[in-house]
């Protein structure tokens, strides 16, 4: 397959090939290329196609075998059974809130100090990034007890006195969710590499026109860093909106449940419910889905950084 | 030359007062947790009452717990499958897709919609694509003449089930990222490889591979560091079941802490779990042999 690197007209043709004149072994190659390629779009697309026919379908079709590829009966009734069963208006609020909160802030503080970290000099600049850098090796399971130990001891908040003890802290709060994601390292990584990039001379220029630091970095080269912040957005948005395991533990009431908790709990109470389970299912995939199919581009960029970032 | 360091104080003074807010954070939600998960397995902590000191009591009845020791086992035949089938199979649509042909941008779109879902979406639709009677799969089999399995409820096949489902939802993002690592193989490697008459399999035993080192050693690293906290999936698709055969650690962890609220006993699975992962991530450090520093 790599040699599709090389201009055909390099190589030497390998013995077997002479046979066959070159334009139809080429067209050959591509005809299998296009097969194996469509096959496999085929499979990962599967689940979703199945997961919105079943969603818009009537039961009787839904529990009938041979399969029914196509269903003429279209029906909203499980996207209905859905939403009236479980709130899961409010979930999606609740998930929308967090996952917004946590870009905001990991757009501001991380690049806040990512220009710091890429553009000024102080004494513990490398020892400190260094830190954050190995922090990002430390797998989530170990914090995870101890950090509801913090968030519960966090004083003067949540019926705490001033030594964290007496109320519940930050647990049950959408705090608990935000404050511990709200400067991730990967944001700040992230935006000091993309500030690496960018020169140094505009702002010894507005120094010389003796504009201050804060001014320097929000007026000057954080609107050059546009793109970058929309991949790290996004990126933290997909993260946020995803996740289960933390919310879980940090949220008791279900009136402050994610939209991942409330799936889990109505795939969990209603077992044999499936319409209206992948309704749920593919409402919970929406935000997503709709934020790539408008910005692409940031989401490849994004994961071919992390790739990269060794 | 006063005021030049006068400028610089000014300029430290400021970075400094830009990274507190990150530093803060790292310091109340990373650096206090780290320290204190080791401190909290020597304590019976459980939220409400007891907080006191117990000694190595919790790693003791670690030894004898059956249960920790077959979700060790079960994340282990978890990883040992998905990891390298992870790697290949994303390598492999990498290559495929690294092309300049019509369409090649709408299949990697396709491949990489999976990794948009979450896992607890993901998990939830596969619940009924695995449906013994109705599913997708077994219906597909069924075209064939094959009575598929129960597939989430038999032993033989719930782990497999995980497996299946997590490397569909997994593998585009990875695929991605081997793109991103066979765009930056310079062509001459493959030019004068050709001129020298190596063969497709040659080019890439000798060039591709070990062009790519550094991105298998980082995606390598990454998928067991997730291989072994597997949990949404799980949680959601099998809930640990049958015969606590998709158990994970992480599964464990949670119940002992959240619902038992044996945090401290908890803490000490934790610390153990950290100590395997870091074991396998140098045992696949070593395997991928990246020569090159990571930080």
């Amino acid at each position: 397959m790599m040699a599709e690197h090389v201009p055909q007209s390099n190589g030497h043709p390998r013995p077997g090939t002479e046979r066959l004149g070159a334009p139809a072994r080429k067209r050959g190659l591509n005809f299998i290329f296009y097969l194996i390629s469509s096959v496999i779009a085929v499979m990962m697309f599967l689940p979703f196609y199945w997961s919105v026919l079943t969603s818009f379908k009537p039961d009787n079709e839904m529990f009938s075998m041979p399969i029914k590829w196509i269903t003429t009966n279209i029906t909203f009734e499980h996207y209905y059974n859905a939403f009236t069963t479980v709130p899961f208006g409010l979930y999606f609020w609740n998930s929308f809130v967090l996952a917004t909160a946590g870009v905001l802030l990991n757009l501001f503080f991380g690049s806040l100090s990512g220009y710091a970290f890429a553009k000024l000099d102080f004494k513990m600049n490398q020892p400190f990034f260094r830190i954050l850098l190995v922090s990002m090796m430390v797998p989530g399971i170990v914090t995870m007890i101890p950090s509801v130990y913090v968030l519960r001891h966090i004083p003067f908040v949540g019926g705490n006195d001033l030594f964290g003890s007496g109320g519940h802290g930050l647990m049950n709060s959408f705090w608990g969710i935000i404050l511990p994601g709200a400067s991730g390292t990967f944001a700040v990584f992230f935006m000091r590499q993309f500030f690496l990039t960018l020169p140094k001379d505009m702002m010894e220029m507005a120094r010389i026109e003796g504009c201050g630091e804060f001014k320097i970095f929000w007026r000057i080269y954080l609107p050059l860093t546009k793109p970058a912040l929309a991949t790290l957005g996004i990126f933290t948005f997909q993260a946020g909106w995803n996740s289960f395991l933390w919310p879980m533990i940090v949220l008791n009431d279900p009136a402050k449940a994610t939209i991942q908790m409330g799936l889990q709990a109505f795939s969990y109470n209603y077992q044999t419910d499936y319409g209206p389970m992948m309704a749920g299912a593919l409402v919970a995939i929406l935000p997503i889905l709709v934020l790539f199919l408008m910005l692409q581009r940031y989401f490849i960029q994004g994961i071919a950084f992390s790739g990269i970032k060794g | 030359m006063a005021s030049v360091n006068k400028l610089g104080r000014h300029q430290a003074r400021m970075a400094y007062l830009f990274i507190t807010p990150t530093m803060l954070l790292f310091a109340v939600f990373m650096v206090i947790p780290v320290v204190m998960a080791l401190y909290l397995s020597f304590t019976n902590y459980d939220v409400l009452s007891s907080h006191d000191w117990v000694g190595l009591d919790n790693y003791r009845r670690l030894a004898g717990d059956t249960l920790l020791w077959q979700t060790f086992l079960n994340v282990m035949y978890y990883a040992v499958v998905f990891v390298p089938l992870n790697l290949m199979i994303s390598l492999l649509l990498a290559m495929l897709l690294n092309k300049r042909k019509a369409g090649v941008k709408l299949f990697r779109t396709f491949y990489y919609l999976p990794t948009l879902t979450s896992a607890v979406a993901a998990a939830t639709v596969w619940i009924w694509m695995l449906h013994p009677e109705y599913g997708l799969i077994n219906g597909l089999l069924g075209y064939f003449g094959i009575t598929g399995p129960a597939w989430v409820s038999q032993t033989e096949t719930a782990m497999l089930s995980i497996i299946v489902m997590t490397l569909w939802q997994s593998v585009g993002s990875n695929m991605i990222i081997y793109l991103a690592g066979l765009q930056g193989v310079p062509d001459y490697l493959y030019e004068s490889a050709r001129l020298d008459g190596a063969s497709r399999f040659a080019c890439f035993r000798y060039i591709t591979w070990p062009q790519l080192r550094p991105t298998t050693f980082l995606v390598s690293v990454m998928a067991i560091i997730g291989a072994l906290q597997l949990f949404d999936q799980a949680f959601v698709l099998t809930q640990g079941g049958p015969a606590n055969v998709t158990k994970t650690p992480v599964y464990l962890i949670y119940q002992q802490g959240f619902n038992q609220l044996q945090m401290g006993y908890a803490s000490a699975q934790a610390f153990v779990l950290a100590m395997a992962i870091l074991v396998f991530s140098i045992i696949s450090m070593r395997l991928t042999k990246a020569e090159e520093p990571i930080v």
